[in-house]
């Protein structure tokens, strides 16, 4: 088994560096990026959904997000999916997903695994169950973060109250 | 007028009660009583030469655990011996979950070749008792002054896709401090797992 995840974490880190080649909307990032786009001093309503391909209530409701995202101006909502999957997993399980289910909207798979250095820097209450869906604008600083999946109306609602 | 207001109060303590605070370090947990896949009652009160608990809230299906099936399995192997049995507790509701059926935990122990017991919470009372919200979930419990002391609650380590690539081992760490008689240095982690499957109200 040892040698096989040596295997695992080179191809890992092959994909990363092959990365910009073969994904549009498709990208790999760490804490420090997360933690980038969530300070961002931008006055827009930034949307991040934390989900995966094995989390069932998370399928449900990624077509929500991809309805939704339509209604808005980009330059207002800007939508990003974080993806949890195993990393181990991107090819087997992820890519596939995503042209299966013409995902359009900006997915970012999580690389850090050590997910306990990250949880509490997307919020302190959540406690690493998915989906959860957090919704900030840093210039307006406004802020609030849902834990479990939203059917379409409570989505939507959940933009126009911070908007 | 003094009615409802009396009413609404009573309420609100009784779900206080009833729901609490998540355990937390230094905790003392309650025992439970719930069925094992025998159909026997089990109690952590009935392991008499025990030190302490690895119990962990754990599910047939969720991919997370799948990932951990094998370090759970060793943990227990590796730490039974020592006075720490695992005790797995499955909290899903099958009718939100129908892979997390009583009949469906059976076949998922045999096949696995669980060791241990594995036990059926189909109230939910004991996840919600703990404040479990995840599985995999680990509460370390150590037996002090015939009470059930938590010494840890998260994570099992720091990496659910590859084990052997996992740095910071938090349930194995703290076992080897409790059996040397320490206390353990990480005492709460937190960790991306499958969300409990709660019984629609």
């Amino acid at each position: 088994m040892k040698n096989y995840s040596f295997i695992i974490i080179a191809f890992v880190f092959l994909t990363l560096i092959a990365e910009p080649a073969n994904g549009q909307n498709f990208s790999q990032i760490r804490m420090t990026d997360l933690e980038k786009i969530l300070s961002a001093k931008e006055d827009k309503l930034l949307v991040v959904n934390f989900w995966a391909t094995w989390c069932p209530p998370c399928v449900k409701e990624l077509p929500h997000f991809q309805k939704v995202a339509k209604e808005y101006n980009k330059e207002k909502v800007l939508f990003l999916l974080v993806s949890i999957d195993f990393p181990s997993q991107i090819d087997s399980h992820l890519r596939p997903f995503l042209k299966k289910n013409n995902v359009a909207l900006d997915v970012a798979l999580m690389m850090d695994t050590d997910q306990n250095e990250w949880i509490d820097k997307v919020d302190p209450s959540w406690q690493g169950n998915i989906p959860v869906t957090l919704m900030l604008n840093n210039v307006k600083k406004t802020r609030k973060f849902h834990s479990g999946d939203l059917d379409e109306t409570e989505l939507r609602n959940m933009i126009n109250s911070l908007l | 007028m003094k009615k409802p207001v009396l009413f609404l109060a009573v309420v609100a303590i009784s779900l206080q009660s009833f729901s609490g605070s998540p355990y937390k370090a230094g905790d003392y947990a309650t025992d439970f009583n719930l069925k094992n896949l025998d159909g026997k009652m089990v109690s952590l009160s009935q392991y008499e030469d025990a030190k302490g608990f690895i119990v962990v809230f754990s599910c047939n299906v969720c991919p997370v655990v799948i990932k951990y099936e094998d370090r759970i399995k060793e943990l227990h192997q590796e730490y039974s011996s020592k006075g720490y049995p695992v005790v797995a507790i499955n909290s899903n509701d099958p009718s939100v979950s129908p892979g997390d059926s009583y009949e469906a935990m059976k076949k998922h122990a045999k096949n696995n070749g669980y060791k241990f017991e594995y036990l059926y919470d189909e109230s939910q009372d004991v996840a919600k008792t703990y404040g479990a919200t995840n599985t995999p979930h680990v509460y370390l419990l150590s037996k002090n002054a015939g009470k059930l002391k938590v010494e840890y609650v998260g994570a099992i380590d720091n990496n659910a896709d590859n084990g052997a690539a996992a740095d910071k081992k938090y349930v194995v760490d703290a076992l080897n401090k409790l059996i040397k008689g320490e206390q353990p240095s990480v005492t709460a982690t937190k960790a991306v797992g499958c969300g409990i499957k709660w019984k629609k109200a």
